[in-house]
């Protein structure tokens, strides 16, 4: 056996996921006094603990060749539910995250059906749960919403400690741990691998007799509950809801996932690559932190080419030449059969 | 050992589709221990009867049987549960899962919540090595060559425990020894108890194979015969619905242009190739095309046949070498600089290189016409109307309409319309990557005869087939490729099949 | 004869395609309008301009419409321009800076705008024909720093102005029509023969149906990808103008914000596949015109607020659901409805003649 250094084809968008988000950070940590240290790095998970919630039920979706509009407004739905139930009815907490989760997956199990047997556009579809879900939420209330329960306090004051001083809050515990469920069930378990499946040829996965109608149904349930989770998660980062708040969140989601290199038509991508995807987010935002000085408008330009640099080291890192030894084909038998017509 | 009743047994099944009645009032039984072929046209509703039987379609009409009991599958999936293993036609796997995983999607083996990647890559090896291939098999199934990916999904097929086994044009890109692999499997799966279904248009293999023949035509059932006491011209005519006379007049007019195509004088050189090359590709060749010449290009799968039209139609960039047409050096490589030089390209992977789904046929006819003659000079509408009926009778296509969508038609009618798409460019250097894949036996004379027809009026002919009968029939010189190296060339008139195998299967000495 | 022929050819094929659909939905809310608010297709002509709740549908729905032209093309090829909003707030704060700010002539008013938007059209289709970014990603990047262009453009202000020629655009009329009906469906048939006539709409769908085969075909893949992200931008500049002219201010903030989900949807309505391939943008126009009369319909009825996006929800969902095949057999299975025995059984024959 040779040994070569042939690495695998679908690897290598993730590779160059990973190492441009190494190269921004030190980059960073160069630029900037301070970049470097521990509360830097948690608070990229902090602050895009819900993003990154969310993230992981989308990239299933955009997975399964799908989208899902709807995820900002069910962060605000939940949000809102959750605190008016709390706050209002007074309800015990342990009964409202249930409740607020069961009806975010509700609403992506309902989704997930009308595409399914109605064979209906996941866009349209998705932005009918867009407008339902922000409009439960204003029906409900319309104001913003405090939430001053010490429950919700402790996932965001209280955490893991590492070293003296630094925790890692109980919301950043959630998102991780969700993470590596996530990762285990794309990869390892049968449900996973239908979602690649159906996201790489529908038709074809139907033909080999993968589930489509369970799959697909699962993927929008799955990613209502993501979404339910974030707006739990939010409440309790941001100590409050508002049935307005969320609003264009879709977008940053998707494009986490996408910028980790998922591809949007379906079918390819990882879990890992939208944790990097999301990392990658919270780098941009806390460069413009720490740049400080930057108008709002310049903000926004500099975001864009923040985000255009990164997609095309990306690019570069992923297009180069692989060795093509790995896809060779050869015969068990030819040299024998060879030498018998000799 | 026989049982009494038929493993599966489809009762006067009818479907429709809009526009199209494809099967109306067909049966079949299938016994255990045999392999029945199923026969007919393109177009002739073979496709459609299986996947009625296993559930992709919707039966309009009858019953089907299986194991003894009314069945009515509402999904591929319950039929494979069932015991039912299918290839379908085209390659219906999924091109972005690894190898691996297409073999196992849809069937992982049942045992956990979490699937073991080891033991699974361990047996698609193993499933792979009883087709005598050696793959990564954690690559994607992209990165391989159509034929592959078709033993891929044999492979898969024949892996499972089944107790029916459907192949619907399994051999369609495959060549002899493969075909050879397969139909071992396929006698020790027959001799297990298994009932296979097979579809092919070759018919040696119907012959080498099979036990019972049904044949359809135009939807409806011709007959259920026993192979041995069915002559293989009357086969043929029961399928085509002609008279013995007429096709064996079509094969007589056939034999003689081979005849005169024969004998001819070559003309003046069209393309000269030199030095052309890409690395990991193919290595860098000589070639020289003459007007009117059909060159014919020979080797094993994975010999670097179609590579060679790739680069030379543009599709890859090569990295040396130069092409001279007319004796001129020409400069610059992309496809629609080679149509612009008067090339076509009638590529192998239909179903990912060829159709384009959600057109209609008239508009997947005209698309190489449109490009060569450029984008603002659309052609217009009645014009499109002639050429495209032109065609759809020249080559027999089987649509109801020329704006039907072309996924709608059968294999070897879109097959078929792709043909068509680059005849009618009219080309001066046509380039035929196994054109006549999936093309029923009276089409394969036509298109024959069309190349002959072709290159006697000036066209320059590549012809790229797996089948060296149909090279040796219709090409002038031949050209013989074996790991991704030219190795031999020769003039039709002094060799025979024996000699080109030879040239084929040759190892370098001292290897 | 002929007029027959070809009015019986246009019903057979409206009848048989996707667009019959969302003519049918459109119908069904002027329907809907015209049984429970009376004054809806009132129309009244002052200062030898019509004036009515329809004319004002056709009017307000131009800058979607316009968006959702250019988009149909891109989605078309198989991508997505997520761009058009911050294209349509560039284009107008350009506009605006040059009335107020700077002397120059009336036709550079018009035409630099629109010669910046499609440039930021070529760089959209740059990134995704030649770089090879996934196109949602690639009109993000605009769809950030547009936004930010366009304020920089502005220096962070709302700009006021007033230009009577330039305030035509949203506030003139044309044969009776106001000025932005007339340039939506000038924009619209411009670009339906370009396509028509040329082999354009060929290749754009044969792109987005199946890429690799066009390049077998001898396409040009990232040309026409290109244009059609050019042609998008150029829509959306046009939009941007319109809306400055309506407001006779530019407001690089809010200007064109969620234009792109408009577009989108209206393209979807119209039948056009996110998926790529087959277009349809008459579907687009009229997906417009519907989005815009619901919007009409909620605001005449007086609908709160807050139920505004409940209504919205269960309307796109009865769309979507209506377009499905699956759901319109359920239906037809449940009331066993059977349309042509119904037909046969109504005295329809030998009517008025
Ligand atoms: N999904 C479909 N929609 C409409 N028509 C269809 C569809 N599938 C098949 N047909 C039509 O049904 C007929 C039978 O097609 P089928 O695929 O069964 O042929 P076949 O015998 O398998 O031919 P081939 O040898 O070319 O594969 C054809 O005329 C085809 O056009
Ligand atoms: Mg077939």
């Amino acid at each position: 056996m040779k040994l070569s250094f042939s690495i695998n084809q679908k690897y290598l968008s993730i590779i160059a996921t990973i190492s441009v988000f190494v190269i921004l950070y030190i980059v960073s940590c160069i630029v900037f006094e301070g970049f470097f240290s521990e509360m830097v790095f948690i608070n990229f998970f902090i602050d895009n603990a819900f993003l990154g919630i969310s993230a992981i039920g989308m990239t299933f979706v955009i997975l399964s060749g799908g989208i899902d509009l709807s995820v900002g407004s069910v962060i605000a739905m939940t949000g809102v539910i959750t605190a008016t139930l709390v706050e209002q009815a007074h309800l015990d907490p342990l009964i409202v995250v249930p409740i607020a989760l069961l009806s975010g997956s509700f609403l992506g199990l309902l989704m997930g059906c009308i595409i399914h047997f109605f064979d209906a556009p996941p866009f349209i579809v998705t932005l009918g749960g867009y407008f339902l879900a922000r409009g439960i939420g204003q029906v409900i209330s319309l104001e913003s919403l405090p939430i001053y329960h010490p429950f919700f306090q402790f996932f965001i004051m209280e955490g893991i400690p590492i070293g003296d001083t630094v925790i890692i809050p109980y919301i950043v515990v959630i998102f991780l741990v969700l993470f590596v469920i996530a990762v285990y069930v794309a990869h390892y378990t049968r449900f996973g691998r239908n979602v690649y499946a159906i996201g790489g040829n529908i038709q074809s996965a139907r033909l080999l007799g993968v589930p489509i109608g369970k799959t697909r149904v699962g993927v929008y349930t799955l990613n209502g509950f993501c979404s339910a989770l974030a707006g739990i998660v939010y409440t309790m980062y941001t100590s409050g809801a508002w049935s307005l708040s969320g609003k264009g969140f879709e977008l940053d989601v998707i494009s986490a996932v996408v910028i980790g290199g998922t591809l949007l038509s379906g079918g390819v991508g990882f879990m890992a690559g939208t944790m990097f995807g999301v990392l990658i987010s919270g780098i941009i935002q806390t460069f413009i932190t720490f740049q400080g000085q930057l108008s709002s408008h310049w903000t926004r330009i500099v975001i864009g080419v923040l985000v255009f640099i990164f997609i095309l080291l990306q690019r570069f890192f992923s297009s180069l030449p692989v060795s093509s030894k790995a896809t060779r084909v050869t015969y068990a038998s030819m040299r024998e059969q060879a030498e018998l017509t000799k | 050992m026989i049982e009494s009743t038929p493993i599966l047994q489809v009762k006067s099944l009818s479907k429709s589709f809009p526009g199209v009645k494809a099967l109306a009032g067909v049966d079949l039984s299938v016994w255990t221990g045999e392999v029945h072929a199923l026969m007919g046209e393109n177009g002739a509703g073979k496709s459609t009867l299986i996947k009625l039987i296993t559930g992709v379609y919707r039966r309009d009409q009858g019953e089907i049987i299986y194991n003894g009991e009314k069945v009515n599958f509402s999904s591929p999936r319950e039929a494979q549960e069932k015991g039912i293993s299918t290839v379908y036609q085209e390659v219906n796997l999924i091109p972005t899962l690894s190898v691996a995983e297409n073999i196992f999607i849809g069937r992982f083996p049942p045992e956990g919540v979490k699937i073991n990647w080891k033991s699974i890559k361990k047996s698609a090896e193993d499933s792979l090595k009883k087709l005598d291939l050696c793959l990564d098999v954690t690559q994607p199934l992209s990165s391989f060559p159509i034929a592959i990916q078709q033993m891929i999904a044999i492979a898969r097929a024949v892996d499972f425990q089944a107790k029916v086994l459907i192949l619907d044009e399994p051999t369609s890109s495959l060549d002899a020894k493969e075909v050879n692999l397969l139909f071992s499997i396929i006698r020790k799966l027959r001799d297990d108890g298994l009932g296979i279904i097979f579809v092919t248009h070759f018919l040696e293999q119907v012959y080498e194979i099979s036990d019972k023949i049904t044949v359809l035509r135009n939807g409806l059932l011709v007959g259920e015969f026993e192979t041995q006491s069915l002559p293989r011209l009357e086969l043929v005519a029961k399928m085509m619905g002609k008279d013995l006379e007429e096709f064996e007049n079509t094969e007589k007019k056939l034999d003689s242009a081979v005849q005169v195509n024969g004998n001819r004088k070559n003309g003046k050189s069209f393309i000269q190739i030199r030095g052309f090359g890409k690395k990991g590709m193919i290595y860098p060749f000589d070639l020289e095309i003459n007007k009117g010449e059909v060159l014919g290009l020979a080797g094993l799968l994975g010999s670097g046949r179609s590579e060679m039209a790739k680069l030379l139609f543009g599709i890859e960039r090569a990295d040396k070498g130069k092409i001279y047409i007319d004796k001129k050096a020409v400069s610059g490589s992309s496809p629609k600089f080679s149509i612009k030089k008067g090339m076509g390209f009638c590529p192998e992977d239909r179903k990912t290189s060829g159709i384009i789904e959600d057109l209609t046929v008239r508009e997947n006819i005209m698309l190489a016409v449109q490009t060569r003659q450029g984008l603002f000079r659309k052609i217009a509408k009645k014009k499109q109307d002639e050429i495209v009926a032109q065609y759809i009778k020249a080559l027999n296509i089987s649509t109801p309409s020329p704006e039907q969508k072309i996924k709608n038609l059968s294999g070897g009618n879109q097959q078929k319309v792709i043909v068509a798409r680059w005849l009618a460019s009219q080309p001066r250097l046509l380039i035929l990557d196994e054109p006549t894949r999936g093309i029923d036996v009276g089409a394969k004379a036509e298109i024959q005869k069309l190349i002959l027809k072709l290159s006697r009026e000036g066209m320059s002919i590549l012809f790229i087939s797996s089948e060296l009968s149909e090279i040796l029939r219709c090409s002038t010189r031949i050209a013989v490729l074996r790991d991704k190296v030219k190795v031999a060339e020769m003039m039709n008139q002094d060799i025979d099949e024996s000699a080109i195998m030879q040239a084929i299967a040759e190892e370098d000495n001292g290897n | 004869m002929a007029i027959k022929d070809l009015t019986r050819d246009l019903t057979k094929r409206i009848a048989s395609s996707h667009i019959k659909w969302s003519l049918i939905i459109f119908f069904v809310i002027l329907l809907f309008n015209f049984i429970f608010t009376p004054n809806f297709f009132h129309i009244e002509i002052k200062n030898g301009r019509f004036y009515g709740s329809i004319i004002d549908v056709f009017n307000r729905a131009a800058p979607v419409m316009l968006a959702a032209i250019g988009m149909t093309l891109v989605i078309a090829t198989g991508g997505i321009d997520i761009s058009v909003g911050s294209v349509m707030a560039i284009s107008g704060s350009i506009a605006a800076v040059l009335i107020a700010k700077m002397d120059v002539p009336f036709w550079m008013v018009l035409c630099l705008p629109l010669v910046f938007s499609a440039l930021l059209g070529a760089w959209n289709g740059l990134l995704v024909s030649y770089i090879g970014i996934q196109p949602i990603i690639a009109t993000l990047i605009l769809l950030v720093a547009g936004r930010g262009i366009a304020q920089l453009v502005t220096d962070g202000q709302i700009i006021v102005f007033e230009h009577p020629p330039f305030e035509f655009i949203a506030g003139g009329s044309l044969f009776g029509l106001h000025f932005p009906i007339i340039i939506s469906f000038g924009v619209f048939l411009i670009i339906l023969f370009l396509f028509k006539f040329t082999a354009l709409g060929l290749f754009v769908e044969s792109v987005g149906g199946n890429s690799e085969a066009s390049k077998y075909c001898g396409i040009n893949a990232g040309r026409i990808k290109l244009v059609v992200y050019i042609v998008s931008a150029l829509c959306a500049g046009i939009a941007g103008l319109i809306a400055a002219s309506n407001i006779k201010a530019a407001d690089p903030n809010t200007s064109g914000d969620g234009l792109e989900l408009n577009a989108i949807l209206a393209v979807v309505i119209g039948g056009t596949s996110l998926n790529g391939g087959k277009y349809f943008l008459v579907g687009s126009v009229i997906g417009a015109l519907i989005m815009q009369s619901l919007t009409t319909t909620i605001l005449t009825m007086g609908v709160p607020v807050q139920v505004t996006l409940v209504v919205n929800a269960i309307v796109v969902l009865v769309v979507c659901l209506i377009q499905s095949k699956n759901f319109r057999d359920i239906l037809a299975g449940i009331f066993k409805l059977d349309f042509r025995g119904l037909l046969r059984r109504m005295p329809l024959k030998g009517g008025n003649k």
